[in-house]
């Protein structure tokens, strides 16, 4: 019941047709068969933009609401230059996805986040959709902005490793969402799909460069507790992406988000001119032939104007990303489970957040760390994966001075429900 | 899976011997040295240089360039005559919607790195009587060496040391590359609100609006971080069984270094048992020599000449590029980037010694720096 410490009405709401779909389906006991998976996104291009529908819900008789979501849990001993805080048993998170079709044309979805037990309680998208035409849909409420591709398709059930990539944390806010609206489209050809999307929400606010984490950090502004009710200097955020999928090549998309961060102007007096934050992105994804190893990466490139007379312990330029590699070994009924595959994967991932050189010295300011994971994941079924990791990083501090080494051996599982 | 490093490959860690209360103590000033970040919402600033302990003391180590202090204003022991202006410490950096503070034009002034934190326990618990032992204002051993201490006069905190010697109202200060700092409360208190914009009960005007303001950082805080400054290890030495260490180490003798960089001090009787009346090497004396015209920077404290220094320690020396990003910057400012330009830097009551040095071979030259290396 922690769950009505939400402050918003609206997830009240979410949680009372939750519970009702629950409690058809307990009333409802005695024929099962009224449970049905709803049907997923058969076109065969489809694009990491999809992946907030293309989700296994179930739909129960006629009502025309869907539930869904998943949950990863997974134990991890590591240890860092020799000291370890010995094992640890985390539930990383559970999601719950609700979707309904108000009409053939009008579709909600929302996903409800609990990361850490209940630590976090996240409402991660909570938005309508309306469909005017193929390529003009009208997207509105809590919007998951389109910045590279980890934060459109980030279920866990979908990735090999029990990390989530650090540029996506740690440099990219994850699963970053706001309020706004925006459109999205997509066109279809014989050989290829295109889509575009674009949103205003609200934005970043001067956590930024005001934070526990010593550095500039964008995910900072997912701290700030009323992002959902104002914007925190009135200017929207604007993120934009477009992503191409070609047969047999693969997906590529290229996406911005930008807005200005801090708070310029109070009751009409100037404070201070307006700073932006900008990130550029690129990701790529695409399958093999024949061997069907899959390749997924992502870099991220950000701009932020802090002001001169600050720090430079917060960085103006920052980059990152990461490249995952993964090779099927073999795929054939296992232990009962008919569509059981067992991959062999690699991570590498890279972050610098403070690009530039030290004013005082010309050297360079490091702030960074490089990650390789090699794993293997265990897939039992299209929707639950095994997953065990082993990963090892090297993280320098501003100065550069020797790394700080950590390596981890990790043991998990994820699926969706 | 990462090893530990080798206890001395590293400076920090507990000084052993400390109680379970204790070591519960020096892990919360770990915590609150290293991991406490002070940002615009919980009082870092206006003006600041730093916006944690550990910005200007990585690993425990000595400064980078990156977070180096301005001082100015005084030129003499009548004290410092700008402190209408920011002085003694410039405020170079402010949080957005502030502006830093500028040097007033012809000002005396001096850059000053952050010093290692390592052994500064032992050194805290050396009785003043053992530092005035050491002291030979007037020279009279004839050997161009004096050392006199800082005479200080002490803020309205400072917990006065069993059998402290005073002189004409002052103490003896012993922190501070001039030696101005009587202890690590004082120490600590300062670099909160100097360093960092952070106002304690103990040091609570605001260094932007001058004014008395709530403390931003708990007098709780404030002790645990001075008892985790006292309870840091001092530096172990390394290779000290290498042939060319010990023939260093006889050079660093025979020319005349030991004389300010004492090998060997004692603590007194301390409230820490695990810092109480031992033996220990620091090389320093904790007095201050006069380092000719090179070294002067025209700027003071305390009643110490502008060409004063307090002697260093330089245990811990052969670490310092592990804490200033794989270079060594070196003296009071950073300005040596070699041990070697470090020594070539000394004037005045260290003339001798380095004339001495120039003098050696260069394997004799390899050797000491080995030696000074191994610290």
């Amino acid at each position: 019941m922690k769950i009505f410490i939400f402050n918003y009405n609206f997830k009240n709401a979410i949680y009372v047709l939750l519970l009702c779909f629950i409690n058809n389906i307990v009333v409802g006991q005695t024929d099962s068969l009224k449970i049905t998976r709803t049907k997923q996104d058969t076109t065969q291009l489809s694009l990491n933009m999809d992946a907030v529908y293309n989700r296994p819900f179930l739909k129960y008789g006629k009502i025309p609401i869907a539930i869904g979501g998943y949950a990863e849990a997974n134990t991890e001993y590591k240890v860092t230059d020799g000291i370890t805080d010995g094992f640890a048993f985390q539930m990383r998170r559970m999601t719950l996805f609700l979707s309904s079709s108000v009409h053939r044309k009008i579709k909600f979805l929302s996903e409800i986040e609990f990361e850490g037990g209940t630590k976090e309680i996240n409402i991660e998208f909570a938005a309508l959709d309306i469909q005017l035409h193929h390529l003009v849909n009208l997207r509105g409420g809590i919007i998951m902005n389109p910045i590279g591709s980890f934060n459109q398709n980030h279920d866990g059930p979908k990735w090999e490793f029990i990390d989530r990539p650090i540029s996506a944390t740690q440099l990219l806010p994850a699963t970053f969402s706001n309020v706004g609206f925006g459109l999205f489209g997509k066109t279809y050809k014989p050989n290829f799909v295109w889509s575009y999307e674009i949103y205003l929400t609200n934005g970043f606010n001067d956590q930024i460069i005001g934070n526990t984490e010593n550095k500039t950090f964008l995910p900072a502004t997912k701290l700030d507790p009323n992002r959902f009710e104002e914007s925190f200097n009135g200017e929207p955020l604007t993120t934009a992406k477009t992503s191409i999928r070609v047969k047999r090549i693969g997906e590529l998309g290229v996406s911005y988000m930008g807005g200005v961060y801090n708070k310029f102007e109070v009751d009409g007096i100037k404070l201070d001119k307006k700073r932006r934050a900008d990130v550029f992105a690129i990701d790529f994804n695409t399958e093999l032939p024949k061997i069907h190893t899959t390749i997924n990466s992502e870099f991220v490139w950000t701009l932020v104007d802090v002001p001169e007379t600050y720090t430079q312990q917060f960085g103006k330029k920052q980059h990152g990303g990461f490249i995952d590699v993964v090779q099927p070994v073999f795929k054939k009924p296992f232990w009962g489970f008919e569509h059981t595959s067992l991959n062999l994967a690699i991570r590498a991932e890279y972050v610098d957040w403070n690009v530039g050189v030290f004013n005082e010295t010309g050297k360079n300011i490091a702030d960074d760390v490089f990650a390789i994971v090699p794993g293997v994941s265990l897939r039992l079924s299209t929707q639950t994966v095994v997953r065990f990791n082993y990963r090892y990083e090297w993280r320098h501090d501003l100065l550069g001075n020797p790394s700080i080494r950590t390596a981890a051996l990790q043991f998990g599982i994820s699926s969706y429900f | 899976m990462p090893q530990k490093p080798k206890e001395d490959e590293v400076l920090d860690g507990p000084v052993e011997g400390l109680t379970q209360a204790e070591k519960l103590q020096f892990i919360k000033g770990d915590v609150a040295f290293n991991d406490e970040i002070f940002t615009p919402q919980n009082g870092l600033g206006p003006l600041f240089v730093a916006n944690s302990c550990g910005s200007c003391h990585a690993g425990d180590g000595k400064g980078h360039p990156f977070t180096i202090l301005t001082r100015f204003g005084q030129i003499d022991s009548t004290g410092n005559h700008y402190l209408s202006l920011g002085a003694p410490q410039l405020q170079n950096r402010a949080i957005p919607g502030y502006l830093p503070e500028t040097l007033p034009a012809n000002v005396p002034f001096t850059k000053i790195l952050a010093p290692a934190n390592t052994g500064l326990g032992f050194l805290d618990a050396v009785s003043d009587a053992d530092i005035l032992n050491l002291s030979d204002p007037l020279d009279i051993d004839g050997d161009g060496i004096s050392g006199v201490p800082n005479w200080i006069a002490l803020p309205s905190y400072s917990q006065i040391r069993a059998q402290a010697i005073t002189q004409g109202g002052k103490y003896i200060g012993r922190f501070g590359k001039k030696g101005a700092t009587y202890d690590l409360l004082q120490q600590t208190a300062n670099a909160y609100n100097q360093d960092m914009g952070i106002n304690s009960s103990f040091e609570p005007i605001d260094t932007y609006s001058k004014q008395e303001v709530d403390p931003e950082v708990s007098n709780s805080t404030v002790h645990d971080v001075v008892f985790y400054l006292k309870t840091l290890k001092a530096p172990i030495p390394r290779n000290q069984n290498d042939e060319d260490v010990k023939a260093g180490k006889q050079l660093f003798f025979s020319i005349g270094c030991e004389k300010c960089h004492q090998s060997e001090l004692k603590t007194a009787t301390s409230s820490i048992t695990a810092l109480s009346n031992k033996v220990f090497h620091p090389y320093t004396d904790l007095l201050l020599h006069d380092m000719g015209s090179g070294l002067d920077d025209a700027y003071t404290e305390g009643s110490a000449k502008t060409s004063e220094w307090r002697t260093p320690a330089l245990w811990g020396l052969g670490l310092s590029k592990n804490s200033q990003g794989g270079s060594y910057f070196l003296l009071h400012d950073g300005r040596a980037t070699s041990i070697e330009s470090a020594i070539l830097w000394h004037g005045g009551e260290g003339e001798n010694s380095k004339l001495m040095y120039q003098n050696l071979s260069t394997n004799e030259k390899n050797q000491l720096i080995k030696f000074l290396e191994s610290l």
